[in-house]
């Protein structure tokens, strides 16, 4: 590791912007970045799984609210959406004396809330298409072998649905990576937010954002690499038969 | 027709080269932009006062001319500069290398201060790395101030950065930042004065050292004006000595 540095800092010597100071900025932006997306789109997706599910159901008070969420969640900017929470829950009365302030009073959090309402709603929405678009004749032979709904939705209905939700999730995922450049207007050290402090430390925004935009790229690569594992493993029985 | 405004054009031309050809210090007209208050606004009844202002009188005073101020946009301060529309300019003008190659600075009078704030209610004490030790510290994004902070504590501290002045205030009275590290004035108008009673100030104003504040506001001439410029640091100086510098200064700023 010494000897790593050793090299990496000699590479270096002759260029004045990316020396490790700036390159250790990058460094913890990129661990925030990705904390941040992959909390959110983990709890997110937990979080989606029985809203897509309610979303589709027959009792409109079930319904009505889950459509209401998604509508609000997608109907307006994520920008929007986090100055609200970050900035918005200071108004709610008495919040600074209560045990919340300790987690709403670094910029972490409301982020976090943020990003997790906004990527359930895409999920939720996601899902309950896949889950609409059920073959009718799965869920009647499944019927015929007498399942209860759970079940039925359990070993049926789900599998299936996650498998057509698969490349529609894999573009939020990415959707989700790119939208968390926003988290630095809240002064969250993200990726982006090491980009901007470089720039405006050098005065070089083209080295500073190209660099930035390289690391998006490698993690975008990451990303669709996996979901093109995913998709090969689970979507198999949809490929044509090779001869 | 033609040859009229011809005619009227080439007697206009005769008049202008023979008035700059005129009285070597002479009464001349000074270019500001309003408003940027402390430093040059109009009072309610729409006189022109601010330090650039005062200073700016005193100092012709003590050459013994008469000054103008001729408002101007600050887009086109220094072509109307160029284009003799008025003599100086005086108007926070920051001096730069960029600048210099188009105008002829005075002696900087002014170096604006930088000063921390803080809620009314948070024990801070003479800023310093123990002092400042573990708090939440905000900036404006890119500024003079960023670097400053960063540089000096942002190793002991937790440095926020915003997007604008406003987000860091919003922020500060949320409670969520121990102090803020803003242009003096700015900090002034918007915490001191607007929200009276729930901000101070902290510590002594800064304005050194020059590689973070720069060289401060200068009077800007015209290039072969050189003899004008020098009567103004002749008489920044002699100000500076008797006290009526620190007098005006005093008036915006309040005592050091």
């Amino acid at each position: 590791m010494e000897a790593l540095l050793a090299q990496l800092e000699a590479q270096l010597a002759d260029n004045s912007i990316f020396t490790l100071q700036t390159l250790s900025y990058y460094g913890e932006g990129l661990v925030t970045t990705v904390q941040l997306v992959f909390l959110s789109l983990i709890i997110g997706l937990v979080a989606a799984v029985p809203l897509a599910i309610g979303r589709g159901s027959r009792r409109r008070w079930v319904k009505m609210p889950i459509f209401l969420y998604t509508y609000v969640f997608r109907g307006t900017p994520l920008l929007v959406q986090l100055y609200l929470i970050y900035y918005g829950v200071v108004f709610v009365e008495g919040i600074q004396e209560s045990w919340l302030w300790v987690i709403l009073e670094k910029p972490f959090v409301p982020a976090l809330i943020a990003f997790t309402l906004n990527t359930a709603a895409y999920t939720t929405e996601i899902f309950h298409g896949a889950i609409k678009a059920t073959p009718r004749g799965e869920i009647e032979a499944a019927r015929a072998y007498g399942m209860s709904r759970a079940l039925m939705l359990r070993r049926i209905v789900l599998p299936s649905a996650f498998r057509r939700a698969l490349p529609a999730y894999g573009n939020e995922v990415i959707f989700m990576l790119h939208a968390s450049a926003i988290a630095s207007v809240v002064t969250i050290m993200d990726l982006t937010g090491a980009a901007r402090f470089v720039y405006a430390r050098f005065y070089a925004p083209f080295e500073a954002f190209l660099f930035v935009a390289a690391i998006y790229l490698c993690l975008t690569f990451a990303i669709l690499y996996l979901f093109r594992y995913l998709e090969r493993r689970l979507l198999a029985h949809l490929k044509p038969a090779s001869g | 027709m033609k040859l009229q405004t011809i005619l009227s054009l080439g007697v206009l031309g005769a008049a202008m080269i023979a008035g700059s050809a005129s009285a070597e210090v002479r009464d001349i007209r000074i270019g500001v932009d309003v408003p940027y208050e402390p430093m040059e606004y109009r009072t309610p009844d729409g006189e022109l006062t601010g330090f650039d202002i005062d200073l700016g009188n005193a100092l012709c005073a003590e050459i013994g001319i008469e000054c103008e101020w001729v408002v101007q946009g600050w887009d086109g301060i220094i072509p109307g500069l160029m284009a003799r529309k008025y003599d100086a300019i005086m108007s926070s003008m920051t001096i730069n290398e960029q600048r210099r190659e188009q105008v002829l600075f005075s002696d900087p009078y002014i170096t604006p201060p930088s000063a921390w704030f803080a809620p009314a209610d948070v024990e801070i004490g003479t800023p310093s790395e123990e002092s400042l030790e573990g708090l939440t510290l905000g900036v404006q994004r890119g500024t003079l101030q960023d670097n400053y902070v960063t540089d000096l504590y942002g190793d002991v501290a937790e440095v926020n950065r915003y997007a604008t002045a406003d987000d860091m205030v919003l922020d500060m009275d949320s409670g969520r930042l121990d102090a803020v590290f803003l242009d003096f004035p700015i900090g002034k108008s918007t915490l001191l004065d607007s929200e009276a009673g729930d901000y101070k100030l902290v510590g002594e104003m800064i304005t050194e050292p020059q590689e973070y504040f720069g060289e401060g506001f200068g009077i800007a001439f015209r290039q072969r004006d050189q003899e004008l410029a020098e009567a103004f640091n002749e008489a920044l100086a002699t100000l500076r000595e008797n006290g009526t510098y620190d007098e005006i200064h005093e008036r915006y700023f309040g005592k050091e």
